[in-house]
């Protein structure tokens, strides 16, 4: 293999696992050691710079990050991290003076953004502070987008969305409620904004057009009825409610109609548990409060007597499954289960009513406009697309980051500049040595099991529905599970020149990831290493030639625990633990003349 | 030495012995030597070759004496029995565990203070009696306790880190191991593993006393140019004569090695050695030809590592040659092992 280029950032930004596969790049290691140090209102302000909403995401986050932690890769679970943002977000002081500052003197360019959900308000958050004038159209009586209207209450309660949209709104956002856009061509004659963004969401959830599905009014749509219940103009259901499909959706609906009145509340499923698309997490909340979900039953048709719901027909399905993949269906015959409601949660689509298709924007067969990957620009140019309005449904992180993207894109589209001419990622590293073995960061790796954060007692919860079910982790807890981190970010950084080939870094390696020995091909290399290096998602680094025998001194990063020991064992100080910086560009880290205030 | 302990973490795809146990397993306590000491590598060696044999950890016996050498044996399979001895004095503490109880793995962690300077006088002997252990030598030409003074092995020339050339003749473990009728004489360096695990593996099999002189460097007081026993230089005048690879009894060896190049030597266990010369015109079975060469080899500062002598024929161990009990003095009854008075007195009366 040739010798590993760690100048490039991506190198040492893969072996922070969480930052990696966070969409927003959210500096994981960073706050949580700001957390140990009692630092929550730095640590909020960590989270903020990527993730813009830390408050939200820290109770509903999709949490990419936490299957990506290493913590998972050595026979334990990961550590919860999404639980300690909320820590940050819950202990933190007043942060209002740490907020990014608008100019008095705007920059004469002005914006608007359709939809008040996570996308615009990211891209409000990111323009206002460079002069923007933003204003975001809204079509309820309230911001927040799908946060609000399909995340039930207890869940995310509403004093938390009304806090952070808040920062953004109190920046200078001109937001305009109960102001639905009803023609973007329209709102392009007017020619009042240099920039459009449509972050509008994926408002449309999907129909299951069965036999009898319009013999009732008691099939409901289960974004629109979540959004109805959000909103107070559905207050009851039935006892015995079916909820048809097993994503997030389906556990937010299945838990709501606990709330509304359901005694009997069934999720059905038309393939077995592994193929579920809710997280683990959703499902194992909704099982808590008994929830069955019911596997194996395909929907036939909707059953109706007299115009009332009587239940429905499935199909009983059974299946033969190799290696993960469905070989064979049988069909075990017909199931009728009586019902008062039915909940469809299959899915929800792009829709977009409101833009006249003859005004320059591309549409594939889906409606899912034509959007460039990286800069989100429409084929409109002066339109841009992020959140579920550009690729479909995706989640709240995902709508962040399009945001942060979108906004360098109109920044450097109404300063006339190349929108995908764009600031790289960098990294920048630094010793944490101290003493000989002493680092400025704690690298005692701490064996204790991941905490499980306290839920509101099963009574409780149910007597009102916007009662919050989790209750964040107690200082205690925070304080324990934040130990469990392994600070990926301070990496292992090797000076071959200064290696003497002692040994002492493999010997002492707690997780066997170091080998000195011959070069190969990388397929040759992970199987000559003191442990099989098998996870080809991981790194190998390879060092230059050693300066005594020519040999390559090979890292496996896959389960490094950043102990620091192969750097407290080398004499020569060839190993050195850096902490590592990414940089992700923002709006606001892009040149533009005109912000050169 | 660290503040902190070796995480108990362990990678997860570790492969097991027969035992069902890692290589971590086999692992003592922290060790609190120099960073980048040679004998913390010695000691992976160590671990490494116990796990691969799938030793169980409690039939083996630990001794030392005292020195940076000495304290290494805590530092690897913390489940065996060990014994830390007066200084110089391991050989006596392992001849006497050994006359006691033949069933057990002996290996004796020394240093070249502990073995040539203070306790020559129990290393020779502990030779000629052929106690049936493994003897490693971890040798860096000084005194590491005591600020790095020149110890018995320092060669003729070499230099001290403050500059003084050492000026006195070194004794050669393995030349007076040689001349003392050791059956198993090896030498290598703790810088390479792959020489040293099969060597300690067979020295732990071999019916007989072992010994391996390890060339451990000294990263604080012997580590600097001029000095003959630095990674530097032991890399540079590094010449591998006979390398062996160990064979478990039950294993084929597997290997095809060319004609005239491979000698397999059976050990009395139903292991196997084989000799891979890497010098055509090398004998390690013929002693007095092996101890021309080193010397020969010496004399050019040349350092021959290997498996340099070995006599699985003539050996004869130690309870052979004194007739000693066949059973662990602690598996006969009591009143076998003191047969009381009167019989005290009839043996007395043999002699009046």
């Amino acid at each position: 293999m040739e010798p590993t280029d760690t100048s490039k950032s991506d190198y040492f930004h893969k072996v922070v696992d969480c930052q990696w596969a966070c969409p927003a790049h959210t500096d994981v290691p960073e706050y949580i050691r700001l957390i140990a140090q009692g630092e929550f209102t730095d640590a909020y302000m960590v989270n903020r710079a990527s993730n813009v909403f830390p408050g939200i995401l820290g109770r509903v986050c999709d949490r990419p990050c936490e299957p990506a932690c290493r913590r998972g890769r050595i026979a334990d679970k990961p550590v919860a991290i999404c639980r300690l943002k909320r820590v940050a977000a819950d202990q933190r002081d007043d942060i209002s003076a740490l907020l990014p500052k608008t100019p008095d003197q705007k920059n004469g360019k002005r914006i608007a953004c359709i939809g008040a959900g996570p996308a615009s308000l990211t891209v409000a958050n990111d323009l206002l502070p460079l002069g923007y004038e933003v204003t975001i159209f809204e079509q309820f009586a309230v911001p927040g987008g799908l946060m609000r209207t399909n995340i039930p209450a207890f869940r995310l309660p509403a004093s938390v969305l009304d806090e952070e949209i808040a920062y953004i709104v109190n920046m200078g956002a001109d937001l305009r409620l109960n102001s639905p856009i009803h023609s973007l061509k329209k709102l392009l004659q007017d020619s009042l904004f240099d920039a459009v963004f449509v972050g509008s969401g994926a408002p449309k959830g999907k129909e299951l057009d069965l036999p009898g599905r319009h013999d009732t009014n008691r099939v409901h749509i289960g974004i629109s009825w979540l959004e109805s219940v959000a909103f107070d103009h559905i207050k009851e259901i039935g006892e015995r409610v079916l909820i048809i499909g097993v994503g997030n959706t389906a556990m937010d609906c299945c838990r709501s109609s606990l709330r509304l009145g359901a005694k009997q509340v069934k999720v059905m499923a038309r393939k077995p548990r592994q193929y579920f698309k809710a997280s683990q997490w959703e499902l194992e909340d909704a099982e808590h409060e008994n929830i069955e979900i019911v596997v194996n039953h395909a929907p036939k048709s909707f059953v109706s007597e007299a115009g009332r719901l009587t239940g429905m027909l499935f199909e009983k399905l059974e299946y033969d499954i190799e290696n993960g993949e469905i070989t064979k269906t049988r069909n075990l015959g017909e199931v009728f289960i009586p019902c008062d409601d039915v909940i469809l949660a299959i899915g929800q689509e792009n829709a977009f009513p409101w833009i006249e298709k003859d005004i320059g924007i591309e549409f594939d067969p889906w409606s899912v406009p034509k959007v460039g990957s990286q800069n989100f620009q429409s084929t409109l140019k002066q339109v841009f697309f992020g959140g579920d309005a550009a690729f479909g449904p995706k989640n709240i992180i995902w709508s962040v980051e399009h945001g942060h993207q979108a906004a360098i894109s109109m920044h450097k589209f109404c300063q006339n500049e190349s929108i995908d001419d764009r600031l790289p990622r960098g990294v920048t590293l630094s010793s944490r040595k101290m003493g000989m073995h002493e680092w400025a960061f704690k690298n005692e790796y701490n064996g204790a099991e991941r905490r499980l954060v306290p839920h509101v007692g099963l009574v409780e919860r149910f007597k009102k529905i916007n009662v919050e079910v989790e209750l964040g982790f107690t200082a205690e807890q925070a304080a324990l599970e934040v130990q469990r981190c392994l600070n990926c970010d301070m990496q292992t950084v090797f000076a071959a020149p200064l290696c003497i080939e002692c040994d002492a870094c493999i010997d002492i390696c707690p997780v066997d990831c170091l080998t000195i020995t011959h070069n190969g091909t990388e397929a040759d290399l992970r199987t000559r290493l003191k442990a099989p290096a098998k996870n080809v998602a991981q790194a190998l680094y390879v060092s230059t030639g050693l300066p005594h025998t020519g040999r390559v001194m090979v890292k496996d990063e896959d389960v490094c625990v950043h102990c620091g020991l192969c750097a407290e064992r080398c004499p020569t100080a060839a190993w050195d633990m850096q902490k590592s910086n990414i940089s992700i560009p923002h709006a606001i880290n892009q040149k533009a003349v005109a912000c050169q205030i | 030495m660290s503040y902190i302990n070796k995480p108990r973490v362990a990678h997860p795809s570790l492969p097991t012995n027969s035992l069902g146990m890692t290589r971590r397993q086999y692992e003592g306590s922290m060790s609190t030597l120099c960073a980048g000491c040679g004998h913390d590598s010695i000691t992976a060696a160590v671990t490494e070759a116990c796990w691969e044999l799938s030793m169980r950890p409690e039939r083996l016996v630990k001794l030392s004496g005292i020195g940076c050498s000495s304290k290494t044996t805590a530092y690897f399979v913390s489940g065996a029995h060990g014994f830390n001895a007066v200084h110089g004095r391991m050989p006596s503490i392992a001849s006497g565990a050994n006359a006691a109880n033949r069933e057990l793995t002996y290996i004796g962690v020394s240093g070249d203070g502990d073995s040539l300077s203070i306790g020559i006088g129990q290393l020779v002997h502990v030779i000629r009696r052929n106690v049936n252990m493994l003897y490693l030598i971890e040798n860096n030409g000084v005194y590491g306790l005591t600020k790095g003074q020149f110890s018995a092995s320092a060669d003729i020339g070499t230099k001290a880190k403050r500059g003084e050339v050492n000026a006195t003749a070194p004794i050669d473990p393995v030349l007076l191991a040689l001349s003392l009728g050791a059956t198993f004489v090896a030498r290598s360096f703790s810088g390479d593993k792959a020489q040293l695990v099969p060597l300690i593996q067979a020295g732990l099999r071999h019916n007989g006393f072992a010994l391996i002189d390890i060339l451990s460097p000294c990263v604080t007081f012997n580590d600097h140019e001029g000095s003959t026993k630095s990674y530097t230089f032991a890399r540079e005048n590094y010449h591998a004569v006979v390398e062996a690879d160990f064979v478990p009894p039950a294993e084929e060896i597997a290997v095809e090695y060319a004609a005239g190049e491979a000698v397999p030597v059976k050990l009395h266990d139903g292991s196997q050695v084989v000799l891979r010369k890497l010098d055509p015109s090398y004998d390690a079975t013929d002693r007095s030809a092996a101890y021309a060469y080193i010397e020969a080899k010496l004399k050019k500062h040349e350092y021959v590592t290997g498996l340099i002598h070995i006599d699985e024929n003539s050996s004869t161990e130690f309870h052979t040659l004194n007739h000693s009990a066949t059973l662990p003095l602690n598996s006969i009854p009591y009143e076998k092992l003191s047969p009381g008075s009167a019989a005290l007195n009839k043996l007395m009366n043999r002699y009046r």
